[in-house]
């Protein structure tokens, strides 16, 4: 009887050594299948233009070398080369200031959805909600129309980069209002009410107790909001249409389209426009996957 | 009772702009395209004559709008299976209490961080099979070192489109059903698109790992113990307790990865471009390429109409189920 259920056991024991051992080989074989992209980014883009044969892509670089890096940033006047720190500084100018913009109101919303509902105002979040949702094509053309007819230092706001951030600012609203409330959601409405019987005011609330308690939600927001303005295409493209005022991801995406540019200058380029938003990622990893699991609905 | 009102007047005040806001830009935007769509604007100067459904009949006669869709369908459901299975797969394997889980989270979710025109460059050069004359580049170069060469194959360059062929035995069946126009390459899935999916599976198979993950670490152990102990086997209890239990998580993840890859653009636009014969085309860039190149303003209006349907059709019902679920809490 013992010995039965001794062998039993050593062969379920065995078997799950066999069973953990496979899953770290699965789990650490399609970790290497994930990392193969940034590893061929991260060699290519080191490599001296000397090394820069196609059959030798796989190959790690001699040294350390950052031509591409200063040719993706400097660009090359000769070959009509564009470089890319131009349109990596409109990206700064761009996502700095749309995500404290669309952060703030997003808190003031939520604060307003959660502490102080108004008839209607469950009717209203929905409705705000499904802007995040919609197929951006579908107000692209008015936005267009709407942009350059509103005035802007003796032109329209259409083709500059302050007409970029309002857009990302209105159209950020819907998941910046959604992270706050949910967040404020979780704030006992006990607290408020308490603070009212002693005198607190609508602002005063919002300043004083809310605003503190915020710090975290308004890192998910900025994060959330940082990333998706950063990484944004569509809007950058069908905005600004001059090269001077336009971010990375389009100035990234005209290098690559030229047919002249070699393949370790896009490489180059490329991890060049991933650096923020990863950086973003290492450093408040954690704080980036709330953000994403928020934009879920169900955080 | 005063304060009460200058309160509750001040918290409609400070709502007010950004419902404005988003009343005209969304709502009012979207009725303009809609209305643009019904009229002859297909020029640099506006036309606003009224024409009907014109707009729409002639898209959906277009050759090159109908490989759209096709191309779409067949992106949407590759896309959300490689992203369920694999997102899963690696949310059940990473909650079998891993030494190192964190990195390896990590590694799994870090490429949501990155835009996907990045991604669509790196891909591109990933997927560039080579030619004939400088040989292999890219995942074949890679085949070929490793002694794989046998999976070498063109990637999205070539142009191949999988279906059934209408003169195998499913596809004669079909003919006998009245339906031989499922047995065309209209219904089908180009080796351009099996590419996108690849980059985008990459890209965003973390997110539903993310997802799995956090509603695994939400059934309690104990109720996984009661099964063992009632004699339930590993796989019954995957089967029979966690799937069921995770349905709501699957759920988001179809919306969500869903309406993600109906809007697909910028992977495209970075990565293939509309590729030989559209392989690649996507109705997203058809309708940039139409308004914005073409200037046929009312034509690229009824595209983002259909885009806009397609997305609504999966959105408004899951909006009003979770709104209506956070009321009943």
């Amino acid at each position: 009887m013992t010995t039965e259920s001794n062998r039993v056991r050593g062969t379920t024991a065995g078997t799950q050594r066999w069973q953990r051992f496979s899953i770290y080989v699965i789990l650490i074989g399609i970790a290497i299948l994930y990392l193969i992209p940034v590893y061929l980014l991260v060699i290519t883009g080191m490599k001296s233009f000397a090394e820069v044969s196609q059959a030798q892509m796989w190959d790690l670089p001699s040294g350390i070398y950052f031509d591409s890096f200063t040719k993706a940033w400097l660009g090359d006047q000769k070959e009509g080369l564009r470089g890319l720190g131009m349109n990596f500084w409109n990206s700064i100018y761009l996502s700095v200031p749309a995500t404290i913009l669309s952060a703030l109101l997003g808190s003031i919303n939520g604060y307003i959805l959660t502490k102080w509902k108004f008839r209607g105002s469950d009717v209203l979040f929905p409705l705000l909600l499904f802007g995040m949702f919609i197929p951006y094509q579908s107000i692209l053309i008015p936005l267009v129309q709407v942009l350059s007819k509103i005035p802007w230092f003796g032109g329209s706001l259409y083709g500059t980069l302050p007409g970029l951030i309002f857009v990302h600012v209105i159209y950020g609203l819907p998941i910046t209002t959604l992270i706050f409330r949910n967040y404020y959601a979780a704030i006992p409405n006990e607290l408020i009410e308490a603070s009212r019987i002693d005198g607190a005011t609508i602002f005063s609330i919002y300043r004083y107790i809310l605003f503190p308690l915020s710090l975290p939600g308004f890192v998910v927001v900025m994060i959330w909001q940082f990333t998706s303005v950063w990484n944004d295409f569509l809007f950058a493209v069908t905005v600004t249409g001059n090269p001077e005022s336009q971010p990375i991801t389009v100035g990234l995406n005209n290098l690559a389209g030229s047919y002249i540019v070699e393949w370790n200058v896009q490489m180059a380029g490329s991890l060049l426009a991933a650096l923020p938003t990863l950086a973003v990622y290492i450093f408040l990893g954690r704080f980036f996957m709330r953000g994403l699991l928020a934009g879920s609905l169900k955080g | 009772m005063g304060r009460l009102t200058w309160e509750r007047i001040t918290a409609i005040l400070l709502i007010t702009p950004s419902a404005l806001a988003v009343a005209v830009f969304v709502y009012g935007f979207i009725a303009f395209t809609a209305f643009t769509s019904f009229t002859k604007w297909n020029s640099l100067i506006p036309d606003f004559t009224l024409v009907g459904f014109e707009n729409y009949a002639k898209l959906f006669a277009n050759q090159r709008f109908q490989i759209d869709m096709r191309n779409t369908v067949g992106f949407t459901i590759l896309f959300l299976i490689a992203c369920l299975v694999l997102g899963f797969t690696l949310a059940f394997l990473l909650d079998q209490r891993i030494k190192g889980e964190g990195i390896l989270r990590s590694i799994f979710l870090f490429p949501m961080a990155i835009s996907f025109i990045v991604t669509g460059v790196v891909w591109r050069w990933l997927l560039n099979p080579g030619s004939e004359n400088l040989g292999s580049t890219g995942v074949n170069l890679l085949f070929d070192k490793i002694g794989l060469s046998f999976l070498k194959w063109g990637w999205f360059t070539d142009p191949v489109v999988w279906h059934i062929p209408p003169e195998s035995g499913i596809g004669q069946f079909l003919q006998q059903l009245g339906l031989s126009g499922l047995a065309s390459p209209m219904v089908g899935v180009s080796a351009g698109v099996v590419s996108l999916v690849l980059a985008a599976t990459w890209q965003m198979s973390g997110y539903t790992m993310a997802m799995y993950l956090a509603g695994l670490r939400g059934i309690p152990d104990e109720l996984r113990e009661a099964a063992r102990v009632d004699g339930a086997s590993e796989l019954q209890i995957l089967w029979h307790i966690i799937l069921p239990l995770l349905r709501p998580i699957t759920l988001s993840a179809v919306i969500i990865l869903g309406h993600i890859s109906l809007k697909i653009y910028d992977l495209v636009v970075a990565m293939t471009g509309p590729g030989i014969g559209f392989s690649t085309d996507v109705p997203a860039f058809f309708m940039w390429d139409t308004t914005f190149r073409g200037n046929h303003f009312a034509r690229g209006s009824s595209i983002a109409m259909v885009l806009l349907i397609m997305v609504a059709v999966l959105i408004i019902p899951y909006l009003v189920w979770t709104t209506k679920t956070e009321a009943e809490l």
